[in-house]
């Protein structure tokens, strides 16, 4: 590869890593913004019907439902416009925005053929899942 | 209490929570804990998982500016966050059998160590010259200053900063915090990476390790949507208020002002935790 190709490769390089900052910024910030705003929705829907309901939070009720239980039973309440299904939601997209970003990065690795940086980010993806999984041992 | 007073009480707290975590430098979640328990006497597990939503909030939302303007190390990042993952799982999966006197106590040295560790000078020793085991793994790095200029620098002593960080993923794990004064000490003291981008990375780092947690978090019902709105809500738009009232002023006499504030919370929840009052 003479010298002007090779310096062509590194400024393609570069280009890509900066743009990948950019996306993984952007998906950041607007996965914040997006979730906080459902969870707001969710809270404003939660207030109009229960703000003179007395709750008392200081038991703890341990549960023992595994994520998916969780998941289903959110998105039925959620659609019949439970407000607090509708804050869980928002929070549960607020966890899913680093999950993207792990996502994007593997990516941006994929695109640079850094596959140190790969199997890197794949071993944090199955550490992820295997948390997930913790779900089906109960 | 009726939720809606619970509620307009929490977004007041929260919002102090996260203007004080924000100039103290501490993070809100380490303060929305003892608020919620010794103060509104909320159980310590409902705390701990609406700490783990809002330090997730914060923290994404801070980390975006630095990854685009390319101060976060994002391959230091993303290697760490195996052992901080690893750390998160195993302190999450710790929190659902420890006795909750225990966790108690712990927080409050947790809380009494990061204000010391926040009160600390702190010296900056940029190495230049990586170990090879950092060569291997591209972890050196560069970052631009105000002016433009771009900073280099190596990394040292890999294993030792990665066993920090899997240490202060559990604690992140066990106790719903960003744990950012274990990260601290992994990263400058033991790594040698500039706080400019330690304290970035780690910020950056802080989604995906509350991850980890929050599954096993959501699964045991940490997570109650009704403490949870009003707290993230609260804890964001008080450190955005903190952010910009740092820019102006000088941070050190409000810190040790802070830093004592903290310890009586520290003291108290110990004293708690020891009586079986938590």
């Amino acid at each position: 590869m003479d010298l002007m190709e090779k310096s062509k490769v590194m400024q393609n390089e570069k280009f890509g890593e900066k743009d990948f900052q950019t996306i993984i910024g952007n998906l950041l910030r607007y996965g914040v913004w997006t979730s906080l705003s459902v969870a707001f929705i969710g809270g404003i829907v939660y207030l109009l019907g229960h703000s003179s309901d007395i709750e008392d939070y200081s038991v703890f009720h341990e549960n023992d439902r595994n994520i998916f239980e969780v998941i289903s039973a959110i998105y039925k309440g959620a659609i019949q416009g439970n407000g607090e299904s509708l804050i869980f939601v928002g929070i549960i997209l607020l966890f899913l925005t680093p999950v993207f970003r792990v996502l994007l990065s593997l990516f941006s690795f994929l695109l640079e053929k850094d596959y140190l940086y790969v199997v890197i980010t794949l071993i944090v993806i199955l550490i992820i899942l295997i948390s997930v999984s913790f779900g089906f041992s109960h | 209490m009726t939720v809606l007073t619970f509620t307009l009480i929490m977004i007041l707290g929260a919002f102090l929570a996260g203007f004080i975590g924000s100039l103290s430098g501490l993070g809100g979640g380490i303060i929305i804990i003892p608020l919620l328990t010794v103060i509104l006497g909320v159980d310590i597990h409902y705390a701990i998982g609406a700490a783990l939503v809002s330090v997730i909030a914060t923290s994404s939302g801070s980390a975006s500016a630095y990854v685009k303007e390319g101060i976060t190390n994002m391959r230091l990042g993303i290697f760490l966050e195996i052992a901080t993952t690893i750390g998160a799982v195993c302190g999450a999966l710790l929190s659902t059998i420890a006795p909750t006197s225990f966790i108690a106590v712990l927080f409050g040295l947790t809380l009494i160590f990061s204000a010391i560790n926040s009160l600390r000078k702190k010296e900056e020793h940029i190495v230049l010259e990586s170990s090879p085991l950092a060569k291997k793994l591209r972890l050196d790095g560069t970052y631009p200053t105000h002016d433009g200029e771009v900073v280099s620098y190596g990394t040292k002593n890999v294993v030792g900063g990665f066993g920090m960080m899997g240490i202060a993923g559990m604690m992140s794990g066990l106790l719903g915090i960003g744990s950012g004064a274990f990260k601290v000490i992994a990263m400058d003291n033991i790594m040698r990476i500039p706080f400019k981008v330690s304290t970035t990375t780690s910020n950056f780092m802080m989604g995906v390790t509350a991850m980890a947690s929050s599954v096993i978090y959501i699964q045991k019902g940490y997570i109650e949507p009704g403490i949870c709105m009003p707290v993230v809500i609260g804890v964001l738009f008080g450190a955005m208020a903190g952010a910009k009232v740092l820019v102006r002023t000088n941070p050190k006499k409000l810190r040790i002002f802070f830093a004592c504030l903290i310890f009586v919370l520290a003291v108290n929840m110990i004293y708690n935790g020891l009586n079986g009052k938590i």
